[in-house]
This record gives structure tokens, sequence and C-alpha cells, in this order.
């Protein structure tokens, strides 16, 4: 196989003098879609954003195409094209569904706006209705879906995802998870999601990682580790949808 | 039928006996409120004796004001603001055709600034016009344009700046030592000014940077004073306290504003009149302050306004879009600033004289309370909220009747402070977002949308 898109080498990062990450190894490969599964805690979201860099890793490196990026300033990082849907959504509530696309695509000054938000708004019908409403006056999956509509609109080589599940409704995480498949199918686009749905994330990934406490446990298949008995026990036994 | 006319005849009676019945508990109650606070005096006599003056004439005062309004509002005001609450639902379905004057509001007023001078000088007379076009027209002007200026600053990039004082002090400045020393121009030391606040703006902004909210707050105010405080005593180059006078006026192509026989006055075959002058200032004012509001607007649409109003909503969703936030941040800071400069240069130039008095912190407080009454971010409402705000003030200085009931050591004015405050806890509970509240989106997919009303409510898409 040909060297990862992204790669995370032995990374740490603490916070302060707390060590939230202790060594992790994670790659992406092109094409892929990718998720870390964990509890409360474990991490998950810390790697999510050491890959941004903020917080920056102490240790180890973030590779990106080859390229390091552990020491990067965020928006430089976000100039590569790895576009993210942070934890939270974190949508402009105050401005319009139509202008958080722009912003989402201020990256090559709204060259591709046109075509790209037909787009968005063929995956996300719902934003389309939508699009001269203030962001935060959608619903949560609205939201959701507003978030990683702004980021595709950066044309991605890599999507990251902070749980996207994360309080809504099951019916309205299939549809996000279907559209998820649907743009890695389509248009080949690397997928790297952290999710505690952990039953969802794993059918819908090619590969996952576990993780405890700010270690990677276990590594497979999506179907290895949907069967793994460990991981049913700890994290799909009550919990699936 | 005449049982529902004699109905609402008797609620009618019955709501007039109400209000009486208020009113006189109104009275009562102001009475015993005040009857020691104001209808007793405590005072010295010619010997160091403790009297008690007596005033009861202006205690009736209080407690006939307390009741008539008392009254006026359980039988008028009231029930007119039930009526309009009701007739406000009802219309709520409705979808509202905004009059003609609401949907041009900007060219009607833009429109009729032009036209002011001309219509005070024939109305007034060339004397009378001085204060109609300086008091109100430049005063309100310059305060439109500070808290246009700021409102980059602060209704769009969300950075809160409690001491953009220090750039309209820097622009003056700029002008004032420049053009004393060096005897430059007003037309070449009016960008020379913007550039120096912006200049100035930039090195505010680096250090904050990483700063938000309250604690930005605190270092800008911090900035305002330090500015301050170097005005007063660097006293070789700013003269200190005593300020800088005699400033050079500004000049119409060349041609002065003065008594001489190639003044404005001359030339245009007019008597001789300071009015002349203050209506080229008005023209000026008015001019750069419109600048600043085409500059916003076009900036809003472009690629740096959004990134600065993406900044205010979510600093750390702009990092993760690729949006430099120092760069952002900066160019807030500086733009801001630059009109604060250009302000500031038009201030020395009409006062003729600057002193570090003007530019306390009030100011940065007053230019600041009516970005936010007028609403962050709405240019309109911003331009009322300084209207209302600064012609207030000046109006304040014309009610010399009131001498009449409260004595002759009664100046108005002195109250301008409490009767701010006051507007602004009023406007605050009735318009909690200012006189405009809803922010105009800036870019749409084909055809407009109707968007119904304030933020809060949803829109139809």
């Amino acid at each position: 196989m040909s060297a990862p898109l992204l790669q995370v080498k032995a990374v740490e990062t603490y916070y302060g003098n707390i060590r939230a990450l202790n060594g992790v190894d994670v790659e992406v490969h092109r094409g892929e879609i990718v998720c870390l599964i964990g509890a409360n805690g474990a991490g998950k979201s810390t790697l999510m954003m050491t890959i941004c860099g903020s917080p920056q890793a102490r240790t180890g490196a973030v590779m990106f195409e080859g390229e390091e990026i552990t020491r990067m300033p965020t928006h430089e990082i976000a100039r590569l094209r790895i576009a993210q849907s942070p934890e939270g959504r974190r949508i402009f509530p105050r401005m319009t569904v139509f202008e958080n696309l722009q912003m989402g695509a201020s990256l090559d000054n709204l060259k591709y706006f046109n075509e790209d938000v037909e787009k968005v708004f063929t995956l996300f019908p719902r934003l389309k209705e939508r699009q001269a409403q203030r962001g935060g006056t959608l619903s949560g999956g609205e939201q959701q879906m507003l978030s990683i509509a702004r980021a595709l609109m950066a044309r991605p080589k890599l999507l990251l995802l902070d749980e996207p599940s994360l309080g809504l409704a099951p019916l309205i995480v299939k549809g996000i998870f279907e559209a998820i498949k649907k743009l890695n199918k389509e248009e080949g686009l690397t997928v790297f999601l952290v999710e505690q749905n952990a039953f969802g994330a794993l059918k819908l990934s090619d590969r996952g990682y576990v993780m405890v406490n700010g270690r990677v446990t276990m590594s497979g298949s999506g179907k290895e580790l949907l069967a793994n008995p460990e991981v049913r026990a700890a994290y799909l036994e009550g919990g699936r949808h | 039928m005449a049982n529902i006319a004699s109905t609402s005849a008797s609620a009618g009676s019955d709501l007039t006996a109400r209000a009486l019945r208020e009113a006189v508990f109104a009275g009562l109650i102001s009475l015993g409120l005040f009857v020691l606070f104001v209808g007793l005096k405590s005072d010295q006599n010619i010997r160091n004796e403790l009297v008690l003056n007596q005033r009861w004439g202006l205690l009736s005062i209080f407690v006939i004001v307390a009741a008539v309004g008392r009254f006026l509002m359980v039988a008028y005001v009231q029930p007119a603001m039930a009526r309009r609450k009701a007739a406000k639902a009802e219309a709520d379905s409705v979808v509202k055709e905004e009059t003609f004057f609401k949907r041009h509001f900007s060219k009607i007023a833009i429109v009729a600034l032009i036209f002011y001078p001309p219509v005070i000088l024939a109305l007034v007379g060339v004397q009378g016009s001085l204060k109609w076009v300086d008091n109100f027209g430049v005063q309100i002007l310059i305060y439109v344009m500070l808290a246009w200026g700021l409102n980059i600053v602060v209704g769009l990039a969300g950075l809160l700046d409690l001491g953009y004082v220090a750039f309209y002090a820097v622009g003056a400045y700029s002008y004032a030592l420049l053009s004393t020393y060096f005897g430059l121009s007003f037309w070449i030391l009016l960008p020379v000014a913007g550039i120096l606040a912006a200049f100035w703006g930039m090195i505010l902004g680096f250090p904050v940077l990483r700063l938000r909210g309250d604690y930005l707050a605190i270092v800008t105010l911090a900035f305002g004073e330090i500015i301050r405080l170097v005005l007063i005593n660097w006293t070789e180059v700013t003269k200190g306290t005593f300020g800088v006078s005699g400033i050079a006026k500004a000049t119409l192509f060349g041609i002065k504003f003065d008594a001489s026989k190639d003044g404005f006055a001359a030339m245009m075959g007019l008597s001789m009149s300071s009015a002349y002058y203050k209506i080229f200032l008005f023209y000026l004012i008015l001019a750069l302050a419109l600048l600043t509001a085409y500059v916003t607007i076009r900036l809003r649409r472009m690629p740096i306004g959004r990134a600065w109003e993406a900044l205010r909503e979510d600093e750390i969703a702009c990092r993760s879009l690729g949006i430099n936030t120092v760069t952002t941040k900066l160019t807030a800071f500086a733009t801001g600033a630059m009109f604060g400069g250009f302000a500031g240069a038009f201030f020395a130039v009409r006062q003729g004289f600057v002193s570090p008095e003007s530019f306390v912190f009030l100011e940065s407080a007053v230019i600041l309370a009516i970005v936010v009454l007028g609403g962050m971010g709405s240019l309109t409402g911003i331009a009322i909220a300084a209207a209302v705000m600064i012609g207030g003030t000046e109006i304040l200085r014309e009610l010399s009747f009131l001498k009449a009931i409260f004595g002759p050591d009664f100046t108005p004015e002195l109250y301008r402070m409490l009767i701010f405050g006051l507007a602004m806890v009023v406007v605050m509970v009735w318009k909690p977002r200012g006189f405009v509240g809803s922010r105009e989106p800036t870019a749409f997919l084909r055809e407009r949308k109707a968007i119904s009303g304030s933020f809060t409510k949803e829109g139809h898409g």
C-alpha cells in the first residue's frame, strides 16, 4: 500500500501536566473511512484536535501527505485541505446557512462556490430549504449537516468528523452516516471520524481503532472489531441502535 | 346593540375612576417619599447655623407630576399598549409589507442631510444657522462616524474595545501637531492621521490577540488611558493640558474661509460669516461618515468582512476553516482605528484646538453606548442612536425654561449622564439588541427570500 494520507506517530499530547494522549499511532489511507471509538475521556477528541494543531503534540509527529504538520498553526493545517466538523458543530449562529457555507469556501475565495453549493444541497436537501435561515435557528441535526457541509465546501482531501451523532435522534444519525458513506463511495473522500456510537461507526468504517485512556488498544477492520468479544462487551452491548 | 354601547361606556368611566384613584395614591406616595428629600432642605445661614428651607412649591410639582403621570399611564398609555399588542398578535400571521419610507430610509436620510444646511439657512438666516449646523449637524455626524468606525471592531469583529477614543486622539493630535510644526495642509494630513491611527490600532492589536471579552475590554481601556496620559505628560511636544491651539483651518481647493480678498465669502460675493465654514465642515464630515458606511458595507461582502463576522461568532471554527485569526483581528483593529483617526483629524480642524480633556474614557463609553443602543452591526440603528443621544444632549442645553421651575442655578446639561443612563436601561429592556437588532445577511442564493422579524423567530425559507 502507498504511504498513508494521514499518519499519527507516537503522539503524546498534554493539557498542562496531564497527559491526554500516550503514544498514539493511527494511519488513514486515501479513500478510507476510519473511525476511532472509545469511552468518554479516552482522548478521542484530543487526538482530533492534535491533528489540527490545537493543542500541539509534545512528542511524536503528525504527517499529512508525507509532510510533517505537527508544529503548524491550525489555519495553515486547514489550508492543506484537512477540513473538520468540530465537536459541538460550531456553526456560526447569527450568519445564515448560505453565509456559513460561504465561510467554508473561503480558502479558494469562493472560486468553486456555485458548483460546490449545489453538491452539498443535493447531499443535504434540508439545507437548501433552510439556506436563508440563521444557523442558530436550525435543529441539532440540521446544524450537524451544516457543519459537515461547511467542511465539504473547502474541497477537503481529508474530512475529520468529531462525534457527528452527538445528541441527535437515531433516524437523523442514520441519514448523516449514509451521507458520509455516499461521499466516500462517489467522491472517494477520505474520512476520519471519532464516535461514541460504536456500532454505527464501525459498520460505516473500513477500519477502526479503539482508544482507552489515551492509548490505542485495538485496531482492525470494522467487521473484525464488531465481532470482537471485548469490543462488544465494552462498547456495543446495550448500546445498539 | 345599545347594551354593548353602554358596557363600553361604563368600562370607560370605570377606567377613568380607576386612573383617578391610582393617581391619588401615586400623589400620596410621592408626597410621603419627597416631603423630607425635596420639601425641606437643610442649609447654613450667614452665622453658620443650620436652617431648614421649605420648598413647598417644588414639592408640589413633584407630586403633581407623579399623579398626572400615573393618571395618563393608567387611563391612556396602558389601554393603548394593550390594544397595540392585540393588533400585533392579529397581524403577525400576515406578511408585513414594508412601507416606502422604511424601505428607502437610508436614501431618504442621506438626501435630507444633503439639503439640511441650505434649508436651515433659508429658515433661520446666516447667523441663526450656526447653532443648527454646528451643534446639531456636525456634532452628531462626528459621533455617527466614530460609532460607525467602532462598529467595525465591536459590531462586526466582536472585539470589545473600551479605548476607542485613543484613536480619535491620535488622529486629532496627528493633525494638530503636524500642521502646527510643519505647516502641512488638512488634505494631506487627513490620510496621514488615518494611517497613524491604523498603525496604533495594530500596536494595540498585537498584545491583545489572545484576549477576548472582558479581558480584552480591560486592556483596551488601559490603552485609551495610556494615550491620554502620554498626551498630558509629553509636554515638550503636546503642550500637556494646555493643549494645542491655533490649528489651521481646512481649505476648499485652496480657498480659505476667512475675511481676506480671496477668501470664500469674498469670492462668492457673500457677506463674511463663519457659518459658511461650518456648512463646509458639515459637508466634509458628512462625506467622511458616508465613506465609513460605504467601506463597511463593501467590506461586509468581501472575504475579510465575512471573516470578521465569523470571528465574532466562533474563533475556533474560523481557524478550522483556514482563516488566519491574527491578521483578521489586526485588520479589524486597524480599519476601525483608521476611521477614528479621520474623525479625530476632523475634530481638530473643526475646533481649532485640541487638549487631552477631549479624549477621556467617557467619550469611549459614549461611542460604545451608541453602538450598543443602535444595534451592533447595524449602520442605520447606530446613526439613529447617535442622533438621539448626541442630539438629546444638545437639546438639554436649550431647555432654559426649566430654570423657571428649578431655580436659576439649574443647568439641565448636568443631568446628561443621568438621562443617558436611564435611556440605556429603557432601550435595553425594550429592545435588548438595540434599535435595529436583526442582522442583514450579505448573500443569498438567486432570489431573496422573505425573512421575518428578528433573529429569534424562524424565517420562511
